[in-house]
């Protein structure tokens, strides 16, 4: 199923698919997120933001406003 | 290499890898090591002896993950590197990369050997190779990466001698470029840009093209023609993506023959300490509880070295009035220098306590966990998660708090954060504060806990808070600047903090709080005593003027002495100058010794105490009124004929220092960071203003 980060539960994971490269910073990019990653949500933020994730061995924290942009293939 | 030769190196790297434990062992020097990303603000360099007759510069570069910028900290690596003639420019690179985020340090190695400056990959880490499940196949990697890999551990001390053998070696390392990837990007497009730089590494070139903004080294001919291929900036970007995606594309492959990892070993730690230090409840609890524990041991802990720092200055003075011989020099020493220096030791105890808290938070990766809470609660108030450890240090001096604003990405979130760093109540206002709170709130227990004081110690802290959030939201709705933020951290392992690195983090804070702010306290107080103790004709002929006055006075009376030493204070130049602004402050409810604290408070806030005390000895001749304290306590407003701290001025003048823009080193910090004079005189005027307008209210309601 496709879908983005933004909308994963926690525990779930998925592949990247494809990133909208005009709203993402190209560090998220050089951190590891690339299409064919898997990508777990770990955790979301008390107030539903940002969301904790694993991606490419990193754990990072992002916003929603940036999670919405990278759209993956759930598993 | 020839003899008694100097290598220039780099560390370079990720952040949390371990540059910072790798210079320490290299250069034998201490400096700060964290565990907070992005710790490392300024640079360091050190020696190392690498043999006998050569010896390296190393510098200490701060962790980046990619060669592009997003921060001003960043910005340092891509300046050093890509400029010759940079002081610092290195002779050989050492990449520090750490055993678990092989994958992503890689990409800034492979950046980086595009440079084509001989490169060195240093892993980190190996001490925990085994415990993480993981096998790393060095010599294959060797090859893949065309250069000399070395598996260290900066903790252990494993690997240094093979380092170092490597940077003696450095000039047969191969400098081919890793990733030959210009012509999978666009290979029409990077012919061009070679055509036109033919005598510039083509990733340099490219670098130059893409940071034109971040770099400013470019000059003439050569900065038009970057400008021509910067035209299409769309097409920069999609071509910056694509170079990222082929980079990582060459990583895998790398480290599909030569990286192994067991993952079903490790991070157990990290899942259960996260469930409850990031709980929707648990976090913020956890977080609350870890601030008031703070802030009351800084106040409860450091009360007793504070009484007894204060009472030691105190007799110092006096036993050295004893010992001297009288005369303009002794009353310099016991009157200006002693209770200036006292004014600065006083606080060391809650700068000691504050740092020590500050530094175990990010030391464990706490301070991480506490951005990712926050991050959305701060956005309302026009910052961001990180603007959380500025706030939090600026608890301790607004200084170094500011400065630890650089890593936060967005140029408005950035801004809005050094604006209201100062409304935090840092260590300089705790001085002022202790003394006011111990004049004015009795010394009782709230529902038989809460010590009455520390209660409104904690709402003066949340008064900063506040005021801080509530500016950052008129900021955030009012001021127009365009920024692009966004958000991305790396949340760490954690990590037991290490006591040596805690306390040489202390250590150094406090020292140089100490002696920054000390110098000036210093000069303050000496040039207050010499304006205290000097002025125009009514002070110089003060006994003749009293002695005509007052017929019948026995001038070997105290009375006669107390009331010349009052009366030559109130025509000395400082005197002259708190009354002329004694009716401005009047409506806040001080006279004009006040006024006279409040004007070399302007240099920094917690010349108050000492400035108080400096004008109370001067004009006081009471034996049993030693300490500063009980010189304030006896001191009678004339007009009203009581206490002149009592509690409506008092209150008024908490809040006053809650809000005034007090400090010369903020400000001058500031016109540093913003690069403009705008930003710090409104901080100066806004926040005056606002500390008027607060303080008149307080005392009117009041009294
Ligand atoms: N187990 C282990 N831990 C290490 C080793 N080297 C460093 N560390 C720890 O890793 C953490 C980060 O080390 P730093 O030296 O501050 O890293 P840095 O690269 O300077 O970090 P930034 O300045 O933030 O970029 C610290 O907690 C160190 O104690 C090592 O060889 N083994
Ligand atoms: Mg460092």
């Amino acid at each position: 199923m496709t879908t983005t980060i933004a909308n994963l539960k926690v525990g779930e994971r998925g592949v990247i698919e494809d990133l909208d490269f005009d709203n993402i910073p190209l560090i998220l990019l050089e951190m590891g997120c690339l299409p064919g990653i898997e990508v777990e949500l770990i955790q979301i933020a008390p107030l539903q933001d940002p969301l904790y994730i694993r991606v490419n061995d990193s754990h990072l924290a992002i916003r929603k406003e940036t999670a919405k942009h990278i759209t993956i293939k759930k598993f | 290499m020839g003899k008694n030769e100097t290598i220039k190196v780099a560390l370079v790297g990720n952040p949390n890898t371990g540059k910072t434990s790798l210079f320490n062992q290299l250069t034998g020097l201490n400096q700060k090591v964290g565990n907070y990303p992005g710790i490392t603000v300024e640079k360091k360099t050190g020696i190392s002896k690498l043999d006998k007759n050569t010896s390296a510069t190393i510098v200490d570069l701060p962790g980046t993950y990619s060669i592009n910028p997003n921060t001003l900290d960043e910005n340092i690596v891509l300046r050093t590197l890509l400029d010759n003639n940079h002081v610092d420019y290195p002779d050989v690179i050492v990449v520090v990369a750490d055993i678990e985020n092989i994958k992503r340090n890689l990409l800034i190695f492979s950046q980086i050997k595009d440079l084509q400056i001989p490169t060195i990959l240093a892993i980190n880490m190996s001490d925990q190779l085994e415990k993480k499940g993981i096998s790393i196949d060095i010599e294959t990697l060797k090859k893949a990466l065309k250069t000399e890999v070395i598996l260290i551990s900066a903790r252990k001390n494993i690997g240094i001698d093979s380092l170092k053998k490597a940077i003696l070696n450095c000039n047969f390392l191969n400098t081919k470029p890793l990733a030959v990837i210009s012509d999978r990007i666009d290979a029409d497009f990077f012919r061009k840009i070679k055509e036109k730089f033919p005598d510039q590494h083509l990733y340099q070139s490219w670098l130059n093209i893409t940071q034109a903004e971040n770099l400013n080294i470019l000059k003439g001919d050569e900065k038009k023609a970057v400008q021509e291929f910067r035209k299409d900036g769309e097409k920069l970007k999609a071509l910056q993506h694509k170079e990222t995606i082929l980079r990582y594309k060459q990583i895998n492959d790398i480290l599909k023959k030569s990286y192994k990892r067991d993952i079903s070993k490790g991070t157990d730690l990290r899942s259960k300490l996260d469930k409850i230090l990031t709980h929707k409840y648990y976090g913020y609890i956890i977080f609350g509880l870890i601030l008031f524990v703070i802030f009351q041991s800084v106040f409860d802990l450091a009360t007793v070295p504070m009484d007894f720092i204060d009472e030691a200055f105190a007799k110092l003075s006096n036993w050295t009035k004893g010992v001297m011989p009288g005369g303009k020099f002794t009353d310099l020493i016991t009157e200006g220098v002693i209770p200036g220096i006292g004014g600065i030791v006083i606080f060391i105890p809650q700068i000691a306590i504050l740092f020590l808290f500050v530094a175990i938070l990010e030391e464990t990766g706490y301070m991480s966990r506490v951005v990712f809470l926050m991050d959305k609660i701060m956005r309302k108030y026009g910052m961001s998660g990180k603007s959380v450890v500025p706030l939090i240090s600026g608890t301790a001096c607004a200084i170094p708090a500011i400065m630890a604003a650089r890593n936060i990405n967005g140029w408005k979130e950035r801004l809005i954060t050094i604006l209201v760093t100062p409304f935090t109540t840092c260590s300089a206002r705790l001085p002022v504060y202790a003394i006011i709170i111990a004049l004015i709130i009795p010394q009782k227990r709230f529902l038989g806990i809460f010590s009455l004081q520390g209660l409104t110690l904690l709402t003066l802290y949340i008064i900063g808070f506040a005021s801080a959030l509530f500016s950052g939201y008129l900021l955030h709705k009012f001021l127009k600047v365009k920024s692009s933020s966004f958000f991305v951290i790396e949340m760490p392992n954690y990590k037991l903090p290490s006591l040596k690195n805690t306390f040489i983090t202390v250590l150094e804070k406090t020292k140089e709080f100490v002696f920054g702010a000390g110098k000036i306290i210093l000069a303050i107080s000496i040039i207050l005593w010499f304006l205290a103790s000097n002025g125009p004709s009514d002070f110089k002929n003060a006994e003749e003027i009293l002695k005509s006055e007052s017929v019948n006075q026995n001038i070997d009376s105290d009375e006669y002495k107390q009331q010349l030493a009052s009366y030559k204070l109130e025509h000395s130049y400082i005197g002259i100058m708190g009354k002329s602004i004694e009716p401005i402050i009047k409506p806040m409810g001080y006279d004009w010794k006040i006024g006279i604290a409040l004007i070399s408070s302007f240099a920094a806030r917690e010349v108050f105490v000492g400035t108080l005390a400096t004008i109370y000895s001067v004009g006081n001749n009471d034996e049993n009124n030693t300490t500063i304290k009980q010189r304030m306590a006896a001191e009678i407003n004339p007009e009203t004929g009581g206490k002149q701290f009592n509690f409506p001025s008092g209150m008024s003048l908490l809040v006053f220092y809650a809000f005034a823009m007090q400090c010369m080193g903020t400000l001058a910090i500031v016109k540093r960071e913003t690069n403009s004079w705008k930003w710090p005189l409104l901080q100066l005027f806004g926040m005056g203003i606002l500390a008027y307008i607060a303080a008149f209210i307080t005392y009117t309601f009041l009294s």
